[in-house]
């Protein structure tokens, strides 16, 4: 009953503020300019701050009226004005009103506004603009045609055009134009490069921004000069040595990481650092010492220091996303600083709980942080001595191998290079890796579409078989299957290719495995070593190659394979006179193997080599110039003597 | 900003492997210079390289390391740990030898140190100390810091002002603002801008405390004090307030005295008149050609602590300074460290916590000379020795502004032609007669009241400018200076208002004097902030 009494007074309400609201809708249809721009004023009095009249007024079809009157040429520039201002009050409502507003195609509407002659109607139009980007329901590419903003900001000239609002007397001004910069610098060397060289009033852009991170000066400005200044030293632009960065760019990164900082300047301050310290060791170890900085990334894990309650929903995932964005900045910068300085690596980690940390970082939700973790982790893998030690302790590779289960690509492509360091044979984990089935999981990777995935499985296989027992060198190459192994000896990549040359030469290592694999898998070697050999390949890979054959030739009936081959010994002949030294030596190799004395029927081989022209090319060899050459063929020349 | 640099050498003869030699400023660390800094170049390590920089207490070990004692604190080179009174370190830093610059910072406002090493710094420690620390170098130079701590510096300035712009005030319901505007308004009143008091008085909806009436008497008989028209100054404040010179015979006695002065300079109205000159034409006061455009202007009162400030640097003059040393303290008489900041701190009676900058153990069992060499490059943002004495009582300065009431000027009189009394034998006459009669008054005054050093001075000062037969280039010419006639218009505009009950100093200038006096406190508490603050940055 109480509904069926409200209902009707509801309706008069909305009837009456709809009648007010057509009215000024009505007023828009005028035939008299003069009347139709006073009822825009009118609208723009009345929408001011009112959310109803607003929705009441997109409702009754004001919007495409008011587009039309702003596109109008006939339409006054005041008119015009007036419009563009009423659709950004219009815009500055609820969501729903921004999206009422891009339905009806605002934005190029606008766009075109802005080509008027007339400052105040391009004032208009600009903060109609601005209000409508603002808003999250704004799809962004409405405003780019391509995905390289920067170029295209860069080709309109917009460096010259905001450099000098640089220094402006307005600190918002100055505040925004640096932004711009730190946008458009930002790992875009082609704009960097020109940032050094641009002044205004006599002064050059770095020293500029060198100034703005002065530490009187707001942290926002500090943060974002600095950031601008890293984009233009990692571009080259800036020398890595150049004092504005060692004395001014990274002491000012390494205070936004202090416990100061607000949660978000932390963030971005270790974030930029990593990426200004990332390839440079020396900036890495002047980071490393600056300020305690290893022990105060560690305060970023302990955030939030209080667990909030369970019922305040909103706290709860400010939190963890707040204790996320942490983590991964904290990581990515321990990446960094740990790149290439056993010392450092030391140093971080021994920090507080530092292995714990990284191994729980790789079982984290989010991908953000895994990925940083898997960074720091493959950074501190570089070390001998943490391999041994405390990433034995820890197990690291137990969650290592639960990451390349089931991964995205970015993250499988750095834990596969981690997984590369950590089966190196010095390494203790190599043995459980390989219990735990990683060598399926390594040739899977070798089939990737990815190429970094294709180089770190074929590569972490190589390290794999390096010195390894037989059973695990038949297991790889039943895993890989022949198929497979063509494949990658085809593949386009010459990285992918050396790596699994390499894979095969491991493979071939002591005679018993050597004649064993060729027992299984001569025929296709031999096809595959002759494809390589005749095929258009660069001097390392045929050196490989060559180096395989000599391998092969050391085994004790691996031997006949070659023997009975006149097109492989053919080719071994070709290489020991050719131009590049290398070559010469590895086809050596392969002969003196082949020749050499004290085992069986090597009577019968020295002779079907010397009917060959073998002794011939020898003795020509043992007059060279190169001494390894020189002898190597004396050497071989005296098995025929003896 | 000072930079100082000075070479130490070592010449150790030492017994035993412990012996260390340590060098330490003979001159503490102003407690109140906030942040001090101090650079070493580490020129060669030596044999061993025991090495340590830092800070210790007058009286520490000199032949140990910094650091190892209690009361001291210090970086070693050798493990790179950092000792905080105790003979085993934490782990602080890199390890650091021959090539390095190594620098301190002590910062006195959140007790905190922290090390440099090459212009980088190393972290934060928290200093113990209980009592505000006092150390200084022995080292002077002309080397720029490798460390950028003028840049530091900026930081805790900023942060200082900060602090101060956002102090909270507890603002209900405008009641800072009323306050601010009585002191506004008390200030006007004081000094007798009274159409600028009425009217500020009117837009902020404020009562004048005293009557305009009254405002006005005051401002006419510091017009006529101003222009040196003392007789007439001393006659109206008689017809005005009849009972006030009698009460203060001292004052009476004063003005008097200023009054045979500008006889003396032929100002006064009395000797005016004999010159033949016209008493309301002619007026001394010196003129500055930009004030004429306000004809309205009353006179302005500059704050007497600007005249302080002028003052300020001139004692901070700094000389060079050699110095020899070998295995132990190198003197300082000639010590200044850098300073910026105008408190005194003479009478520190804080204990005292001086620095071992440099120190290093050696094991040396032959002569070695040029062992060591040890550049040391300082600087402290300190404290500098400026009488401040804060404010006058209510004194005011006439910034050269002149009044135009019914006067009209001739500029040119007392400028042209300085005679005596104006030139004038009768004046002269007539002057003399007065200063009888001023010394039958000083007799009288000291029998009644007593000897009073201060007034027998003035007297005696303002007899001898008749020993000399130019007075205004004389020794004590600087007495008919009409800037000397503040004063005296100052007192006597005080007593004025002590008789009316109002304050004899404005609020305003009071809670000026109060802050420069808390600032001196501070520095002599050892507050490092007030390093940072100063009275002056706020008056603009």
């Amino acid at each position: 009953m109480a509904c069926v009494l409200e209902a009707p007074l509801r309706m008069s309400v909305l009837s009456e503020v709809t009648a007010s609201s057509r009215h000024y809708v009505d007023r828009l249809f005028d035939l008299d300019p003069q009347k139709v721009l006073q009822g825009v004023i009118d609208m723009k009095n009345a929408v001011i701050g009112n959310n109803k009249q607003k929705a009441n007024l997109i409702v009754l079809g004001a919007v495409p009226r008011l587009l039309y009157l702003l596109q109008q040429e006939t339409s006054s520039t005041e008119l015009r004005t007036e419009c563009a201002v009423v659709l950004g009050s219009l815009a500055m409502g609820t969501e729903n009103n921004v999206k009422s507003l891009l339905d009806c195609h605002i934005i190029p509407a606008l766009l075109q506004g802005l080509l008027s002659p007339d400052l105040k109607f391009i004032e208009a139009c600009l903060r109609c603009l601005r209000t409508i980007f603002i808003s999250p329901v704004t799809p962004e590419d409405l405003l780019y045609t391509g995905p390289d903003h920067q170029t295209i900001l860069f080709n309109h000239g917009a460096v010259q055009n905001i450099a000098h609002l640089l220094v402006s007397t307005s600190y918002k001004v100055r505040m925004q134009a640096l932004k711009c910069f730190s946008v458009l610098a930002f790992e875009n060397p082609q704009v960097s490069m020109t940032l050094v060289n641009v002044s205004v009033d006599g002064e050059l852009l770095p020293q500029i921004f060198v100034k703005m991170l002065q530490r009187d000066k707001p942290i926002e400005m500090q943060l974002t000069s600095a950031k601008c200044l890293t984009s233009m030293c990692r571009a080259g632009a800036i020398r890595t040595d150049d004092s504005c960065i060692v004395l001014k760019t990274l002491p000012c990164l390494v205070r936004m990481c202090s416990k100061e900082r607000l949660l978000e300047e932390r963030v971005e301050g270790a974030e930029t650092l990593a990426y200004l310290i990332e390839t440079d060791v020396e900036l890495q170890r002047i980071a490393s010492i600056t300020d305690h900085l290893i022990v105060m990334l560690a305060d970023y894990f302990k955030y939030p220091s209080s667990v909030s309650a369970i019922t305040d929903i909103k706290r709860l995932d400010h939190d963890l996303k707040h204790a996320h964005e942490l983590r991964q900045a904290a990581f990515k910068l321990y990446a960094s600083l740990g790149a290439n300085d056993e010392d450092i690596r030391k140093k971080i980690i021994e920090t507080e709980n530092m292995m714990d940390r990284i191994v729980n970082g790789l079982s984290e939700s989010s991908i953000k942080v895994r990925l940083a973790a898997v960074r720091c982790l493959h950074s501190l893998s570089r070390s001998v001595q943490q391999l041994r030690t405390s990433f034995q302790d820890h197990a690291v590779w137990k969650p290592l191998m639960k990451v390349l289960q089931n991964a995205p690509n970015e993250i499988l492509v750095v834990a596969s290079s981690t997984l590369c360091n950590l089966l190196l044979e010095f390494s203790p984990s190599k043995e459980p890796i390989l219990e735990s089935g990683a060598i399926e999981l390594l040739c899977s990777l070798t089939q990737s579409e990815n190429l970094a995935l294709r180089v770190n499985g074929i590569w972490a296989l190589m390290n794999m078989a390096f010195q390894a027992e037989q059973k695990i060198k038949s297991d790889i190459l039943r895993g890989l299957s022949t198929e497979q192994l063509f494949q990658l000896l085809s593949d386009s990549d010459v990285n992918v290719l050396m790596k699994t040359l390499g894979l095969l030469r491991n493979l071939l290592s002591t005679r018993p495995h050597i004649d064993h694999i060729m027992s299984t898998h001569g025929k296709q070697i031999m096809q595959a070593v002759t494809l390589i050999l005749e095929g258009e390949h660069n001097i390392e890979v045929k050196e490989q190659t060559l180096c395989i054959l000599a391998n092969i030739a050391d085994g004790t009936t691996a031997k006949e394979l070659i023997m009975t081959n006149d097109d492989i010994l053919q080719k071994i002949k070709y290489y020991m006179s050719h131009s590049n030294a290398k070559l010469q030596l590895a086809a050596m190799f392969c002969i003196s193997n082949l020749i050499w004395n004290e085992e069986e029927g090597s009577q019968e081989r020295q002779d079907k080599l010397r009917d060959m022209g073998i002794v011939d090319i020898l003795h020509k060899l043992s007059q060279s110039s190169d001494p390894n050459l020189c002898d190597k063929a004396k050497t071989a020349l005296q098995q025929y003597l003896a | 900003m000072y930079y100082r640099e000075i070479k130490i050498q070592t010449q150790c003869h030492g017994k035993t492997p412990k012996d260390a030699a340590s060098v330490r400023a003979t001159h503490p660390i102003p407690a109140a210079c906030g942040i001090y800094y101090f650079e070493v170049k580490i020129v060669s390590k030596g044999r061993d390289g025991y090495m340590g920089i830092g800070l210790s207490a007058q009286g520490v070990n000199m032949n140990r390391l910094p650091g190892w004692d209690k009361h001291s604190y210090g970086y070693h080179g050798d493990d790179g740990h950092s000792f905080c009174s105790s003979g085993t370190g934490q782990p602080y830093g890199p390890t650091f030898t021959t090539g390095d610059v190594i620098g301190c910072c002590v910062n006195l406002i959140n007790n905190t140190c922290f090390y440099t090493k090459n212009g980088h710094s190393l972290g934060m420690e928290k200093l113990g100390l209980q009592t505000p620390g006092e150390v200084v170098d022995a080292n002077f130079g002309q080397h720029p810091f490798v460390f950028d701590i003028e840049d530091y510096m900026r930081e805790w300035r900023t942060k200082i002002q900060a602090q101060i712009d956002r102090f909270p005030i507890g603002d209900r319901e405008g009641e800072w603002q009323t306050m601010i505007q009585k002191m506004v308004s008390s200030y006007l009143v004081h000094h007798g801008y009274c159409a600028t008091a009425e009217a500020f008085a009117r837009s902020t909806d404020q009562t004048v405390l005293e009557e305009l009436a009254s405002i006005k008497n005051r401002q006419r008989i510091q017009k006529l004090v101003l222009a040196g028209r003392m007789g007439e100054a001393i006659e109206t404040t008689q017809q005005l307030y009849p009972s006030l010179l009698e009460r203060n015979p001292n004052l009476l006695f004063a003005l008097k005295v200023r009054q045979f002065i500008e006889m003396v300079n032929g100002t006064d109205s009395e000797v005016r008149c004999l010159g033949g000159h016209s008493p309301k034409s002619q007026d001394s006061y010196p003129v500055s050609p930009r004030s004429f455009s306000s004809p309205s202007m009353s006179p302005s009162h500059g704050m007497n602590i600007h005249n302080l400030a002028t003052g300020k640097g001139s004692s901070t003059h700094f000389s060079g300074f050699e110095s020899s040393c070998s295995n132990g303290v190198i003197s300082n008489k000639a010590h200044q460290s850098y300073c910026h900041s105008k408190h005194t701190t003479t009478s520190l009676n804080v204990p005292e916590l001086n620095n071992i900058n440099v120190s290093r153990s050696q094991q040396v069992n032959s002569y070695t000379s040029n062992d060591v060499d040890m550049e040391t490059d300082h600087y402290s943002n300190g404290v500098a020795e400026t009488s401040s004495n804060g404010f006058l009582n209510g004194s005011s300065k006439h910034d050269h502004e002149m009044e135009e009431c019914d006067t009209e000027m001739e500029v040119d009189s007392s400028q042209l032609r300085r005679q005596l009394c104006g030139g004038s034998q009768a004046a002269i006459e007539r002057m003399i007669h007065f200063g009888r009669e001023l010394q039958a008054m000083s007799e009288q005054l000291r029998r009644e009241c007593g000897k009073n050093t201060a007034n027998k001075k003035m007297l005696k000062d303002a007899f001898s400018l008749l020993a000399y037969s130019d007075p205004w280039s004389s020794p004590v010419g600087n007495q008919l200076d009409p800037i000397q006639r503040e004063p005296v218009c100052s007192v006597l505009n005080s007593a004025i208002l002590e008789t009316h009950n109002l304050p004899k100093q404005p609020p305003l200038a009071l809670a000026m004097g109060q802050a420069s006096q808390c600032l001196g406190l501070m520095a002599r508490s050892g507050i490092g902030s007030c390093a940072f603050a100063t009275v002056e940055d706020y008056l603009h």
